[in-house]
């Protein structure tokens, strides 16, 4: 027990925010007056949105200083990282709270371009960008008085169990305000669940969704502005291209009770890692044809966008994490710098 | 880029009732074919999973194959259905991450076609010879990660400098 634990005898909160919408963030206060009693329990050392506090501060605390480190947002720079590493060492249980620190989430589809593209469309393309030089972020600038440097921004977003060991995840865009209180107590009992576990549901969303279930056979997908879909009915058997049946339930099935589709928001179920897969193995199954030609045409006019429509929030955590970028494959590069590259890893 | 001496790395996934015995056939029939293809036996092409041809992509294959019996003479009745369209949807997904469409095949060979299939992996090896390396891990690399989280602590140490 460090100096002072002793003096206030409370166990010590962090939360952090690095590439993330500012959701999780409100999510954490969605909890209402139990948010006293958070404060009760625990001395929030730590907290950038809500408190005043310096990052040289956690700096100066001895490892392990910290009980509990709710980590929201992926790394998308090198700032996120350096707060990632940093709250780990001085953290003795760090959770990926949320979607984006679990999988990468909607920042995480960034993935699907490279850095370049990502600054033309922020710095030049968008209507609303009047930049005439062209200028774009430096890491590095020389000013009279020295060089001030800025984060490095990533080619590709990682998430934070791709960057450093994740004790617990709590998935959710954000994580709903019951899940995030039954974890902070779990924490605070003492009853967590072996290292590395997801701290939720073992079900899918289906499962907490009222709908009618009958017999899924999907001549034709459509897309959500296409349609009014019946209220009772399996989003999914009307053609709607639903997750839940691939989702962590967790959630209490929010959208299909609203008409709307489950996007996925809640990660792939216990058991599974790869959403986007086991939402494509599924969605097979309820195709109905045996037609090579009529299948292609199915899948054509009504998912136009595959990645992002199975890998909208986990396309960072899938096995290639990103497309491909152009300066690589197809044996564009020699063999000898191959060889020395592969053996880097994240 | 065509390179000679590049020898494709190809992972295999055969079902045990047609194509593996194809591929035995091709074996004991001492038909030539390509030596690159690491052969996975699973029960039925339906118990693929799209996340077996992305792992092996991400863990370094330069192809995939995956074989089953013929459309109507699956051994589990419709299976191989089943492994067609989570194939055609799997390579919407690969044509977005930028993985070329000769990387990954879905042929049908029966426990006759030994010499098919044999053609089959000929044509995939050269398909992907062609191509050359795929080396997925290798667009993870982060140049400049290292360089760029020293200088924050530098940065860091600095400004805590109580200037005299």
């Amino acid at each position: 027990m460090t100096e002072s634990e002793k003096t206030s005898g409370k166990a010590k909160l962090a939360l952090y925010w690095a590439a993330s919408c500012g959701g999780c963030e409100i999510a954490v206060l969605g909890i209402h007056e139990k948010i006293l009693d958070v404060a009760k329990a625990f001395d929030i050392v730590f907290w950038p949105c809500a408190t005043d506090g310096k990052v040289h501060d956690v700096e100066k605390m001895p490892d392990g200083g910290i009980d509990v480190c709710l980590f929201n947002g992926g790394i998308r720079t090198s700032e996120n990282e350096y707060m990632a590493r940093l709250l780990r060492q001085k953290s003795k249980v760090l959770v990926a709270f949320g979607s984006c620190a679990s999988e990468g989430c909607i920042p995480g589809l960034a993935n699907l371009s490279t850095r370049d593209d990502v600054f033309n469309t922020v710095y030049r393309d968008t209507p609303s960008t009047e930049n005439p030089d062209g200028l774009r972020p430096q890491p590095e600038t020389k000013v009279p008085e020295g060089t001030l440097h800025l984060p490095v921004f990533y080619e590709t977003l990682r998430t934070l169990d791709q960057t450093v060991e994740v004790d617990y995840y709590l998935p959710g865009c954000p994580p709903e305000a019951e899940r995030i209180w039954d974890a902070l107590t779990a924490i605070l009992s003492g009853k967590l669940p072996p290292p590395g576990s997801v701290i939720g549901a073992t079900t899918t969303v289906c499962d907490e969704c009222p709908r009618k279930r009958t017999e899924k056979k999907i001549k034709k997908f459509h897309r959500t502005w296409e349609v009014i879909p019946d209220e009772e009915t399996c989003l999914l058997e009307q053609g709607i291209l639903c997750c839940g049946i691939a989702t962590r339930a967790g959630c209490g099935a929010l959208c299909p009770q609203v008409n709307s589709p489950c996007i996925g928001c809640y990660g792939p179920n216990e058991g599974t890692e790869e959403f986007g897969a086991q939402l494509m193995a599924a969605l097979a199954s309820v195709i109905d044809s045996d037609d090579p030609d009529e299948i292609e045409r199915i899948i054509a006019e009504g998912i136009p966008d595959p990645a992002g429509s199975f890998y909208r929030f986990s396309l960072a955590a899938s096995s290639l994490r990103r497309a491909k970028r152009p300066s690589n494959g197809n044996g564009a590069q020699p063999a000898a710098a191959q060889a020395a590259r592969t053996g880097e890893s994240h | 880029m065509s390179d000679e001496t590049f020898q494709p790395r190809i992972v295999g996934f055969l079902c045990n009732w047609c194509s593996y015995r194809a591929a035995d056939l091709a074996g004991s029939a001492r038909i030539k074919h390509a030596s690159n293809v690491r052969i996975v036996r699973v029960m039925c092409s339906g118990r693929i999973n799209p996340a077996f041809v992305l792992k092996a992509l991400s863990l370094g294959a330069d192809g995939v194959l995956v074989a089953g019996c013929h459309p109507g003479e699956c051994h589990y009745v419709n299976q191989n259905y089943k492994a067609m369209r989570r194939f055609i949807l799997l390579k919407h997904t690969l044509k977005q991450l930028g993985v070329d469409d000769a990387r990954v095949k879905l042929v049908w060979a029966s426990a006759a076609e030994g010499q098919q299939l044999a053609e089959a992996i000929d044509d995939l090896v050269d398909g992907v010879r062609k191509l050359g390396p795929l080396h997925w891990p290798r667009n993870w690399n982060e140049n400049g990660r290292d360089e760029a989280l020293e200088n924050i602590a530098k940065e860091h140490a600095e400004v805590m400098e109580v200037p005299a």
